[in-house]
């Protein structure tokens, strides 16, 4: 049971809402479009006193990560916020935060890579760090990208594993929802008091974080690092199902849309789950028996879980909203056609690249992938990738 | 010839997470001696004990003892020659020798 206020809100102003909320002893950012709001209106927080977080404005993403890898190691609760160029500027202390296994929160708002330079929405920026360790979790609009923040804090620490949770630019970051917030004092107690194990400021036990490891112990602490990053799929489950008493909101690694009864499906993630959802319904209207996964839990990929939830359907759209260029195929794709081979499945998989650099995806098109994913179920062949909304 | 060591390494699940180092003081247990291509060595004789080795040594590798400067500890020394380059005394009471050749010295 719900136990929100409901309030207006843009994905920014709901991720920078929840930022509040936790009130974080360190927020290091430097400012990006379309993220730029969330510690902007963060950094108002701290002027009116509402926060006690410590805020550093510094000169670069780069400088931001650096700055949150010594407050997190420092023993701090450490957020901050960013997007495309500044993810790929901070991509270097990425890993090294997740390296030293310090539990930083990093809203992510997915905008196109440059070039050609674009500022709006498309996965390329998340997919480009998807290897580097950190937990990535999907928001399909601005009420799951608020949940997830409240949600990650705790995955984060948990697991001492850095998270990321992503909005899609502009479509929800600017776009104004109908939310429920929790109350102030809810998500306090939720996410509790950081109580970190070993810290550089633990000054009666010192330690020393970040030394060299040559031949003999880098491969032993990036197995430990795998083993950790295997075990947060259970962390993740868990903190949703603490999440669900307080918010009455559940959580998974990925959500089904009337998947359980389908014979097509469309995997799918951030908004574009939201638009899918709408055309589900229209075709099962029509008597097509028509579902949805949505991905929530990108990294780490819950394969199994999702194998599951996929092999009884006759054909699978896979969007992806990035291409890896690679020369065959987009990341979400990859993923889940390896996934299948280890079952031994052989089963219709279509890829389709959309919205790159924010191009509309609208229900016409979605209903075209469900239209094609049809005619694949009765047997007919189609392009394994097609680039959908592209001029030809 | 004595038999070697077997030194046994802690595995990935013994090993403190997230690369850290705990408790101080550690930099003890690295012996970083096994770096050096140069030694120095120590003059006493030109020696004016003005201890600015000793200031300027990044791996506090100057032994001194009652003011006196006696030697080096080639546990820890790395050889970079700071001593050596900051000694003030005219014609230098630190050499640097290639450790090859100290070596061979050892041996006769």
């Amino acid at each position: 049971m719900a136990k929100g206020n409901i309030v207006a809100r843009t994905g920014n102003e709901a991720m920078a809402e929840a930022m509040r909320q936790i009130n974080p002893d360190v927020v290091a950012a430097y400012p990006i479009t379309p993220a730029t709001e969330i510690v902007q209106i963060f950094a108002s927080y701290v002027a009116d006193g509402l926060v006690s977080t410590e805020f550093v404005p510094v000169e670069s993403e780069h400088s931001a990560m650096s700055a949150c890898i010594g407050s997190s190691a420092a023993g701090g609760r450490t957020m901050t916020g960013t997007s495309s160029q500044g993810l790929a500027l901070m991509a270097e202390m990425l890993y090294i935060a997740a390296g030293l296994r310090l539990p930083i929160v990093l809203a992510v708002v997915n905008r196109a890579l440059s070039s050609p330079i674009n500022i709006h929405c498309d996965h390329s920026d998340t997919m480009m760090v998807r290897d580097s360790g950190w937990i990535q979790i999907f928001s399909e609009n601005s009420q799951e990208a608020y949940d997830n923040m409240i949600q990650a804090v705790k995955i984060a620490e948990k697991a001492a594993i850095p998270v990321i949770v992503t909005t899609d630019g502009f479509i929800i970051s600017h776009g104004m929802e109908r939310i429920e917030i929790l109350d102030d004092a809810d998500v306090k107690n939720f996410v509790g008091e950081y109580k970190p194990k070993d810290y550089l400021l633990k000054l009666e036990e010192p330690i020393t974080a970040g030394a060299l490891d040559l031949t003999d112990y880098y491969f032993e602490h990036k197995r430990q690092q795998i083993e950790g990053f295997k075990a947060s799929k259970a962390v993740i489950l868990d903190v949703a199902k603490e999440f669900a008493v307080i918010a009455g909101r559940s959580y998974g690694l990925f959500e089904k849309y009337r998947l359980d009864d389908a014979e097509i499906a469309l995997v799918a993630m951030g908004s574009t789950a939201g638009t899918t959802k709408v055309v589900v319904d229209e075709l099962r209207q029509k008597g097509l028996k028509a579902g949805l996964l949505k991905p929530r839990v990108f990294r780490p990929f819950p394969k199994e879980e999702i194998l599951e939830a996929l092999k009884k359907l006759k054909a699978i759209a896979v969007m992806d909203r990035s291409d890896s260029m690679n020369g065959h195929e987009g990341p979400l794709c990859a993923e889940i056609k390896a996934a299948f081979y280890d079952i031994g499945v052989n089963k219709p998989v279509l890829n389709y690249i959309y919205g790159l650099g924010g191009r509309e995806i609208r229900p016409e098109d979605i209903a075209l992938v469900f239209s094609e994913l049809s005619e694949v179920a009765g047997g007919k062949e189609k392009p394994k990738v097609s680039y959908l909304g592209v001029r030809e | 010839m004595a038999e070697k060591k077997k030194i046994t390494k802690p595995g990935w699940k013994n090993l403190p997470e997230g690369d850290l180092i705990i408790g101080g003081g550690t930099a003890m247990q690295f012996k970083t001696g096994d770096w050096r291509s140069e030694r120095p060595v120590h003059i006493p004789e030109k020696c004016i004990n003005c201890l600015t080795c000793w200031v300027y040594c990044p791996d506090s590798a100057v032994i001194v003892k009652d003011g006196k400067v006696i030697g080096f500890n080639y546990d820890y020394c790395k050889g970079c020659g700071i001593c050596a380059h900051e000694c003030p005394v005219k014609g230098k009471a630190i050499k640097m020798v290639p450790e090859r050749e100290a070596k061979i010295e050892t041996c006769k």
